[in-house]
């Protein structure tokens, strides 16, 4: 416990505000602590979670990914043309293409910046805009709505029906959401290749020096940034049952938002699983409470705007002295 | 019993970096198990020749390698690794926000096929690794919480843990207190005894005599040649490895009838330095030595205000003054030219013109408040002229300069803002030896047009002839005084080294 | 003809004359291209789209030579706008008087000056990284913009402030004599001030020019705080050429400004770049835009080339630069 405080002070941190948080919610509202309302909340933060572990993998190498939401909307649309052409397909295939197709986005940012030695935040605001222009030129903007049946059914995992007589359940992103965590977690942490991550986000020079290779470094994170994609597309695609080229828009920010406020650092060497967690709940968290208050809808990006900026000058004061790793 | 082949055996070494010579058809060989030493000055191409040997550079065409009979021709520091060879880097080369554990044991994470990582064996390496050098240190703790000192622990432990067969260990004890670098040189013996070679490189002479078996000396990227220490004496060493035969005349002068210009009162800053008295007068210089790590430097950064003391007083001028900022000490008339030039003394890779109107651009405005180019462009002849610094054109970028012409270049953008103290620290380091002459030629006529010059160094033969006052410093306090006029070299080494 | 060449390339720099033959490539291309290419309409048009883009072009340029960036200058700019469309419209709309637009525009610059002075704030003094904090800050505006409008835009403004965005001085249109003194006053700020002067030294190395006496946690907050004043003029000729405000508006100039930096020779890290051959570059790029349009270029279209010549411009940069490092 000691150790989690000294060692992760921003988890530590985040825990505690997310249960002040909770704790103000369920005394000032009685929907909040509710079955229901947890559920949903899960089962809307799913995807955003399933993001964010692909993105704080970037982050943790040291680099900026700002390309993912528009990358996950293409491998929406072209795993809907390439399902068609199996005839269908099911769940496994639907998760080989899209995750193939996320690795092969991914790896074109990896590839730019490690071969022509370009940041990674000019790299990806480009990669955002020419996968994002091509995407509505070639589609001219159309919804999609003729989808495989296995892909738009929701799959409920559990389900209790509570004293209210509503149904509280848990459907399949969450599960997704589960294993991604958990495969994320087990790469960062627990195998060599994740070490070597946090080692070359952390002193790019003094990896090299130890024979890190650089380039793999580089490929497998963007690459497993875009696989995370690629999947979080396939289940926002279940979530919502249809694809819409635009409606990833702007998810990039909120998800790196979250990761940021979750203890990661651009500059690379921090970043964990759980702050990816903690931090997109916080998020979602205080927009459900604000609208559970009754507080306008056209409030909460304001409100969670502002509460950024404070988390972000809070966190830097004590570290301010380490924080002028600006190159990637 | 069959002769085993040497550790490493280097041959026709040679380096350039864009026209630049810093290596010139040097060879270096170590016998296995022997502890050797490589010996030079700032600059000399140590850190080259330590690079090219564990793969980071590649030599120019012509040179022979040869790693445990192994011949090679080309090195990747993977290759080096594999063949046993490792590095503790000056600039140690370590991960600031992983764990003690972790950095010690980081060999065990390597490899390009990916593995599960077991933190328990990480753990139980490290702390046997740090039981070995007798150290006690919070395995679990971020780097970035760690002392200097015990980051060096760390890098010298990250060396132990591999199966090492030649350690380079540069400059590992600078940062080390006396028992640290005991028992540093305590494991050196050790690991030498087991058959593991040792290639030391260190400033610090007396230790160098002491460990080691042979050494190498370099000078300006060249091999001087390689001595038994045995009957080696360290003025012998010194003059080997800057080339000088220091008859040097002792330049001290009396100028206890000149006016005051710093005066500090018992000083004190916690963790650096403490109870410093010192009086610096118009057209004095005094030179402060030590070991690395004795507070010099922070001294020198409290009188420049770039830290503010705990207690005591500073006057300037006969005036008491209190720095917010190194800009109230500027303002005062405090100059302060950085140990560090690449990354303080200059802005690299911005033009020399523009390093040298930096810290004067009130002086070079127009009515309008705007820069005048006519008058930028006249400060910056005035003092290329003035320190005769060799240039090509004033926009070329600062970099294109040698070592010595750089510091010219500092010491013209300090003397542009008119001070009554310059403070020099480590004025030569990265200095070709040739051009050191100049620069001290520079600062001892500074001097007599009535500047108070502070020198901060490790040279003790420059504090020695160049200075009218040596001050001893350890441990944070001043702990001696000479007068070159009337004490020798050797009671001011004897006692840095003691 | 080679010492012609050699006198216009010691008078403008190597890169100022890359550009302008770039430039006379592509407009003769486009005229070949497009009989209307060269007609008085499109040069009109392209004359007034042109200073929106600089001013955003401007506002970015100086935080990228500092090794930062502000991602929250179209924000910001939308923000002034409204505050501008707000003094007016609670000051009879339609029917405001004069003085009410010159609090207005007062109040306009004051607001985007104090966004950016806050950012440069945090920036400086609490030592966070420019990326986050105006990605922070953007999100804070725009949900602040979003709650203010519901979305929607406001418009009716009173007659006068039309020549802002439409009208001519001396046959000049007066949004690109706006931009004609700003980008002077910039080049002024960056070449001939102290501050300026300070902004390229801390762009390259901030602690050496820390230790030389410049107070570089002062110069960069203003640096981002001028940054915020000019989105805020942007934001008033925006107001006046559409009549009318959205949040939301220009979202897409970020890639444009920053493609305009780099395409103008703007080093990524800091510590390089000029006005000048920035304005060349938008004016090559506003060049490129009205072509594709006239050619009947989808917007779409437009954004993916944008994305996709950032990467070329950042690829040739790189071969451009590893030759010119084998010549030496």
């Amino acid at each position: 416990m000691r150790n989690f405080f000294r060692n992760s002070p921003t988890e530590a941190i985040l825990l505690i505000v997310l249960a002040v948080v909770c704790l103000i919610l369920t005394v000032a509202t009685d929907q909040f602590l509710t079955l229901v309302n947890l559920a949903n909340l899960l089962n809307a933060s799913a995807i955003n979670i399933i993001f964010a572990v692909g993105l704080v993998v970037v982050l943790i190498a040291g680099g900026i990914d700002i390309s993912f939401a528009v990358a996950a909307s293409v491998v929406q649309y072209v795993t809907v043309y390439v399902l068609a052409y199996f005839g269908g397909g099911n769940w496994l295939l639907g998760f080989l293409i899209a995750g193939s197709l996320g690795i092969g986005l991914g790896l074109i940012n990896a590839f730019l910046i490690h071969y022509f030695r370009i940041i990674s935040i000019v790299v990806t605001i480009a990669t955002f805009n020419a996968f994002f222009g091509l995407l509505m030129f070639i589609t001219s903007g159309r919804y999609l709505y003729n989808l495989p049946d296995w892909w738009t059914t929701r799959i409920i995992l559990v389900e209790h029906q509570t004293a209210s007589g509503r149904w509280a359940e848990l459907t399949l992103p969450v599960a997704v959401m589960v294993v991604a965590s958990i495969a994320t977690w087990f790469l960062i942490r627990m195998t060599t290749t994740g070490r070597q991550l946090y080692a070359f986000g952390d002193n790019p020079e003094g990896a090299r020096r130890v024979g890190i290779n650089v380039a793999a470094m580089q490929a497998i994170a963007f690459g497993w940034a875009g696989m995370m994609a690629g999947i979080a597309g396939l289940m926002q695609v279940n979530f919502v049952q249809e694809v819409v080229p635009n409606a990833l828009m702007g998810r990039e920010l909120d998800v790196l938002a979250a990761v940021v406020l979750g203890g990661a650092r651009l500059g690379g060497g921090k970043g964990s699983v759980l702050g990816c967690i903690l931090g997109v709940m916080l998020i979602a968290i205080i927009q459900n409470g604000l609208n559970l208050l009754g507080i306008s809808p056209f409030a909460f990006k304001m409100i969670v705007g502002a509460f950024i900026l404070i988390a972000i000058t809070l966190s830097n004061i004590s570290f301010a002295n380490f924080n002028f790793g600006r190159r990637t | 019993m069959t002769a085993s082949p040497p550790a490493i055996h280097f041959e026709h070494i040679t380096k350039t970096f864009g026209g630049v010579t810093a290596l010139d058809d040097v060879s270096l060989t170590v016998l296995p198990g022997e502890v050797h030493c490589l010996a030079g000055e700032n600059g000399c191409g140590k850190s080259t020749i330590i690079k090219i040997i564990t793969g980071v550079y590649q030599p120019d065409a012509g040179a022979e390698m040869e790693i445990f009979g192994h011949k090679l021709s080309a090195i990747t520091p993977t290759i080096a690794r594999k063949l046993g060879i490792d590095v503790i880097w000056q600039d140690l080369a370590l991960f600031p926000q992983m764990s003690v554990a972790e950095n010690i044991a980081f060999e065990a994470v390597l490899g390009n096929v990916p593995r599960v990582v077991r933190h328990s064996k990480m753990r139980d390496k490290a702390s046997e690794v740090l039981q070995r050098l007798g150290v006690n240190l919070d395995l679990e703790a971020p780097l970035h919480t760690l002392s200097v000192a015990e980051r060096q622990i760390v890098a010298v432990g990250r060396a132990l843990v591999g199966e090492a067969k030649l350690v380079f260990m540069d400059e590992p004890t600078a940062s080390l207190t006396k028992s640290e670098t005991d028992k540093l040189l305590n494991i050196v013996d050790k690991l030498s005894a087991d058959g593991v070679a040792v290639v030391f490189v260190s400033h610090r002479l007396a230790e160098v005599l002491k460990i080691s078996s042979r050494v190498t000396v370099l000078r300006d990227g060249k091999l001087v040649g390689v001595y038994g220490t045995e009957g080696m004496t360290q003025s012998r060493l010194t003059e080997l490895m800057t080339g000088h035969t220091f008859d040097s005349v002792v330049a001290a002068q009396d100028r206890n009838d000149a006016p005051t210009v710093l005066e500090v009162k018992n000083l004190s800053r916690r963790g650096e330095f403490k109870n410093i008295d010192l009086t610096i007068r118009a057209g004095e210089i005094v030179g402060v030595t030590g070991l690395i790590g004795a507070g010099r430097t922070e001294l020198g950064h409290a009188l420049f205000g770039m830290s503010r003391p705990d207690s005591g007083e500073i006057t300037i001028n006969g005036a008491p003054v209190r720095f917010r900022s190194n800009r109230d000490a500027i303002a005062c008339g405090v100059a302060y030219v950085s140990e560090d030039r690449l990354t303080l003394g200059l802005v690299q890779p911005q033009s020399i013109a523009d390093n040298i109107v930096l810290p004067v651009l009130d002086k070079i405005l127009d009515k309008l408040g705007l820069f005048s180019a006519a008058k930028k462009e006249k400060t910056v002849h005035a003092w290329i002229n003035d320190l005769a610094v060799k240039i090509g054109h004033p926009d070329d970028p600062i970099t294109t300069l040698s070592g010595g012409n750089q510091q010219r270049i500092v010491l013209a953008k300090w003397l542009a803002t008119k001070p009554k103290l310059l403070i020099l620290d480590s004025p030569t380091v990265g200095v070709d030896v040739g051009a050191r002459a100049g620069i001290f030629e520079i600062v001892r006529k500074l001097a007599s047009e009535g500047l108070a010059i502070l020198m901060i160094t490790d040279e003790i033969p420059e504090a020695y002839y160049n200075s009218d006052r040596v001050i001893h410093m350890s441990g944070g306090e001043f702990t001696g005084e000479y007068d070159p006029r009337t004490s020798t070299i050797h009671q001011i080494e004897e006692a840095v080294f003691a | 003809m080679a010492k012609t060449y050699q006198k216009l390339r010691d008078m403008l720099g190597a890169e100022v004359l890359g550009l302008l033959m770039f430039l006379v490539v592509v407009v003769i291309g486009f005229g070949f291209a497009s009989p209307r290419f060269l007609s008085a309409a499109n040069l009109g048009s392209m004359a007034f789209q042109l200073p929106e883009l600089g001013l955003l072009t401007l506002a970015m340029l100086v935080p990228i030579l500092t090794g930062g960036l502000n991602l929250a200058i179209t924000f910001t700019a939308n923000i002034s706008g409204l505050t501008l469309a707000w003094v007016l419209q609670s000051n009879g709309g339609v029917d405001a008087p004069t003085s009410a637009f010159v609090i207005g525009v007062i109040a306009a610059l004051a607001v985007g000056t104090l966004a950016g002075f806050v950012m440069g704030v945090v920036i400086a003094y609490v030592g966070a990284h420019p990326i986050l904090v105006s990605l922070a800050m953007m999100i804070f505006l725009r949900g602040l913009g979003e709650f203010l409008t519901h979305g929607g835009d406001i418009s009716g403004f009173p007659e006068y402030i039309q020549p802002i965005g439409h009208g001519f001085f001396l046959g000049i249109p007066i949004p690109l004599l706006i931009l004609l003194f700003a980008a002077v006053g910039w080049h002024l700020m960056l070449s001939r001030t102290r501050h300026g002067f300070a902004a390229y030294m801390l762009g390259s190395n901030i602690e050496a020019t820390r230790y030389s006496g410049i107070h570089t946690k002062r110069t960069l907050t203003l640096v981002y705080t001028f940054s915020g004043t000019m989105c805020a003029l942007a934001g008033i000729v925006m107001l006046s050429r559409f009549n009318s405000v959205r949040v939301g508006h220009g979202e897409a100039y970020i890639l444009i400004t920053v493609l305009a930096c780099f395409l103008g020779g703007v080093d990524p890290f800091g510590g390089f770049g000029r006005v000048f051959p920035v304005v060349m570059a938008l004016v090559i790029l506003q060049v490129l835009s009205s072509g594709l349009n006239l050619l009947g270029a989808n917007q779409h279209l437009a954004t993916a080339v944008w994305g996709l010549f950032l990467i070329a411009v950042m690829v040739i940069r790189w071969i451009w630069n590893r030759f010119a490092r084998k010549q030496y």
